[in-house]
């Protein structure tokens, strides 16, 4: 197997403009398979358009980009349920439970019942929402809709974990937590017999290398 | 059950779940076409009504109190980030639709079975035409139900959704009413219904929901894109 068909991520010269405007500009990588990237940069440098480029949620503009193998877009319905995306948004429905929003999302996925409802239990666990699970989202604060997120995000065991500023609004206690869920894909418990690479956004550069094996720094309009 | 019809079901008990738990769309639905028969009563000055008049006082109200759920019917997607959930999920875009569009038809189901027994209170001396109005009643749901699922996902991500809604589905819904309005019209006949073109009006309704729903299944890949 050649290096190019190793990487789980490979950009080339790849653009993206709103109107008038790039968000990004000439971005090259490649990441390897089981790989963990930081992606840095200041406000309005276009990184978390890139992580909505690799979840297939937005187009490029131009250049190449290839995802798990998959050519986008061309080829983004490849990708589907495939890949593990925690936003700004926390993606769970506000009148619904936690434990509701996790159930729709394994049903969205096709996961068997009993499998479904183990995975939802050990994870609300991990991230000490069990207790809480039972309560509408609406009710909760920010930190626990963001833990409710996380669980969201890896439900479905994804090949690849994108994931915009992940420790937003989580205490340090959560944070820790949530390192056995999203952290460098050699902590994650659920990842065993499986390769799964991890592409986070951060404002904390310290924090953010430290679990990371390689890092993108994004300039306002420009790629690094 | 295929992973397609797993999710359909999924999406249609969330809607159903969310509005038995929060009544924002139906009670809104139903209040408004109380309402409009009490305005129409009064404005009328009837207590009466016959055929062409009732049909029409029938089919305006359901219209647009049926707007209204219309408006709603992707908002949780929009505002919740359920279209980005969904987009990432593996199942067929045309599901949502599918989904949307049942939920919507049992919106409709809802308010038909409360209000029609309402219109018929205030303005029918004669209720014999009420049962051969059910597949009227159906079909024409199922054209609003196809083609108001299409125009609101449409819409749904324009600050100016409220006005965009009426403004593109009144003209296109122009040929159901037309249809429901035939159809209905000798249903509810002063002298006891009779069935005057209604196989053909029935065909007609028929033709209008497979368009709609054909085109909506066609191009809603197209309208999830960013």
């Amino acid at each position: 197997m050649n290096g190019a068909a190793d990487n789980a991520i490979r950009l080339r010269g790849l653009d993206r403009e709103y109107g008038d405007r790039a968000a990004l500009s000439g971005v090259d990588l490649d990441l390897p398979s089981g790989a963990s990237l930081a992606v840095l940069g200041p406000n309005g440098s276009g990184k978390s358009t890139l992580l909505r480029i690799l979840a297939t949620l937005l187009r490029p503009s131009r250049g190449e980009v290839s995802v798990l193998g998959s050519s986008l877009p061309d080829e983004a319905w490849k990708l589907r349920g495939r890949i593990g995306f925690l936003g700004h948004e926390p993606l769970l429905y506000e009148d619904l439970t936690g434990r509701e929003n996790l159930e729709f999302q394994a049903r969205l996925y096709g996961l068997p019942r009993e499998e479904a409802s183990a995975r939802i239990e050990s994870d609300l666990d991990l991230l000490g929402m069990s207790r809480r699970a039972g309560y509408r989202v609406s009710d909760y604060s920010a930190g626990m809709k963001q833990r409710i997120a996380i669980c969201r995000a890896v439900l479905h065991r994804p090949a690849l974990l994108l994931l915009d500023e992940p420790d937003s609004n989580l205490d340090p206690e959560g944070r820790e937590a949530a390192r056995a869920l999203i952290g460098h894909p050699k902590e994650i418990g659920w990842a065993s017999g499986m390769t799964v690479t991890r592409v986070a956004v951060s404002h904390d550069p310290e924090r953010a290398k430290a679990e990371a094996d390689q890092v993108l720094e994004l300039a306002i309009g420009v790629g690094a | 059950m295929t992973p397609s019809l797993q999710a359909l079901g999924a999406i249609v008990a969330k809607d159903l779940r969310t509005e038995l738990r929060t009544m924002r769309s139906l009670p809104a639905m139903i209040l408004f076409a109380v309402t409009t028969f009490i305005i129409f009563r009064f404005g009328l000055d009837r207590t009466a009504l016959s055929g062409s008049l009732a049909s029409g006082v029938v089919w305006t109200t359901l219209l647009f109190a049926a707007v209204l759920g219309i408006n709603r019917i992707f908002l949780p997607e929009r505002e919740e980030g359920g279209f980005d959930a969904f987009r990432l999920a593996p199942v067929d875009r045309p599901v949502l639709f599918v989904a949307k569009a049942t939920v919507l038809f049992l919106y409709l189901v809802v308010l038909e079975v409360i209000v029609v027994p309402v219109f018929a209170v205030f303005f029918l001396n004669d209720w014999s035409g009420l049962v051969p109005l059910i597949p009227v009643l159906l079909l024409t749901n199922l054209g609003f139900a196809a083609l108001g699922t299409l125009i609101s996902s449409m819409a749904v991500n324009s600050r100016a959704r409220d006005l965009l809604v009426p403004l593109l589905l009144l003209p296109l819904v122009v040929p159901l009413m037309i249809a429901a309005t035939g159809a209905t019209s000798p249903l509810l006949d002063s002298g006891g219904p009779s069935f005057d073109k209604f196989g053909t009006w029935l065909l007609v309704l028929g033709l209008y929901d497979g368009v709609f729903c054909l085109v909506g299944y066609a191009v809603f890949d197209f309208l999830l894109e960013d």
